[in-house]
């Protein structure tokens, strides 16, 4: 139970970030979404966006932060192996299946279904 | 035929001979579905793009209101006409389709207000013996376009409208039965410096008061010598700006008598947040709703103020503020 209540506590504050992006400071949907990927980035290669994920679970991973932590962790676990080429072939290695899906995904909807205006 | 600084007297009175009105489907399930000529049940009209149909609307609201005038395209001299889209395409190939010379416009939602002044400028000067002006706008074109496809789903504040699917046209006479159009006020362009495209009311309500005011100056006129005064598409924000604002400047309009085009189009319980917006906003409610008001004796002298924001997408993405304008039509009836 402390599991759920973690995760809705983190999740909920990190979109409550969005939000407050969107309705105090003006940003549009597109910036926010972008900073949020910024915030996540860095965090995630101070080496604190681990621990948050480890904390609240799904609270974290699940918020498009996630997806910024996830590009640099890619990066730096391939620069690790492989030197500095790595950073270029890394970027998207752990993040490939959430961009793949969703070019495949779109393209499905695209073809299946009609705007509704 | 110039009076004052800004304004146009119409010595020879043109009349809106016939009006052509056409609407999508949140239009029929509106506040005024009666006061339309033709609702589409189907936002894309059969075409195969949301630009396609807005094209479509304008065609039909043009060759209805020909038709009801029982006239021929060949027998309108000049076609006035502008919208929303990128390079006006929906006016120009509504144009390319009437086969009607015509003079291209773009002053956004003033639009409307902008072809008829103009179109009865010619005709009063004896330069149209019939003159047709009409505007245009699609909800789904203008999302895409200036905001975000719905698709997209992202989310609008309450100041956000929602733009009106739909074409308004008329059809202006040197002589004929019905309202005349007997003076017009051009407007300048205000700009207070307000750079949020959700909240377009607050930014066009300032030139609606400067276009008023200069009306009012222009003639020698107070709000008592209309029955109406109706705003284009301010909404509820923009709406209770340019109350206070002319209470401000010592103009007030008693309330009754004070509306918007884009207050009287839908119903309450639908989502449109502060209001409606689009060319087609002043333009269908005036040519339907105030028109047939105007005809049954409701009526007998209107002032329509169509607001207009003259953004673009670039210019706001690039932190430009919004550059408004209105025009001002009085509409009388022929016996007023």
């Amino acid at each position: 139970m402390e599991k759920f209540i973690l995760a809705f506590l983190v999740g909920g504050a990190i979109c409550m970030l969005g939000q407050l992006l969107m309705d105090v400071f003006r940003l549009t949907p597109a910036h926010m979404t972008v900073s949020l990927v910024v915030a996540g980035a860095v965090l995630g290669g101070l080496g604190l966006y681990e621990p948050l994920i480890k904390f609240a679970g799904a609270g974290a991973s699940v918020p498009i932060s996630s997806f910024g932590n996830s590009l640099v962790s890619g990066a730096l676990a391939e620069a690790e192996r492989n030197g500095i080429v790595g950073v270029l072939t890394g970027i998207f290695e752990v993040t490939s299946a959430g961009i793949s899906s969703a070019i495949i995904f779109g393209f499905i909807a695209s073809l299946l279904f009609k705007p509704k205006g | 035929m110039l009076a004052g600084r800004q304004s146009w007297l119409f010595r020879n009175r043109p009349v809106i001979l016939a009006t052509g009105v056409t609407g999508g489907p949140f239009e029929a399930a509106g506040a005024l579905p009666n006061d339309f000529d033709v609702l589409h049940d189907d936002i894309w009209l059969g075409q195969t793009s949301f630009e396609k149909a807005e094209k479509k609307l304008l065609e039909e609201a043009c060759e209805k209101a020909i038709h009801k005038a029982g006239l021929k395209k060949d027998d309108i001299h000049f076609f006035f006409s502008g919208d929303l889209m990128n390079q006006i395409i929906s006016s120009s190939f509504t144009a390319r389709t009437l086969g009607i010379p015509y003079f291209g416009l773009f002053g956004a939602c003033s639009s409307s207000m902008e072809s008829l002044s103009l179109a009865a400028f010619v005709v009063n000067a004896g330069g149209a013996r019939f003159a047709l002006a009409a505007t245009s706008s699609h909800n789904g074109a203008v999302n895409k376009q200036y905001r975000y496809p719905t698709e997209y789903g992202a989310q609008l504040p309450p100041t956000a409208q929602w733009t009106v699917t739909g074409a308004g046209a008329a059809l202006l006479a040197a002589e004929g039965p019905g309202p005349r159009v007997t003076m017009a006020t051009i407007g300048r362009i205000v700009d207070m410096g307000i750079s949020d495209p959700f909240n377009m009311g607050a930014a066009m309500a300032p030139a609606a008061v400067d276009t008023i005011e200069s009306h009012f100056r222009d003639f020698q006129l107070d709000a008592s010598y209309y029955d109406l005064i109706a705003t284009g598409d301010l909404g509820k924000v923009g709406h209770a700006i340019a109350g206070d604002l002319l209470q401000k400047h010592g103009l007030a309009i008693p309330g009754e008598k004070f509306t918007d085009c884009g207050l009287l189009i839908y119903k309450d319980d639908q989502p449109v947040m502060a209001g409606a917006s689009g060319c087609a906003c002043s333009a269908v409610v005036t040519y339907g709703h105030l028109l047939n008001r105007l005809r049954r004796g409701e009526l007998r002298r209107i002032l329509v103020v169509a607001t207009g924001a003259l953004l673009s997408p670039l210019s706001y993405q690039q932190k430009e503020s919004i550059p408004c304008i209105a025009h001002a039509v009085a509409i009388e009836r022929e016996d007023g």
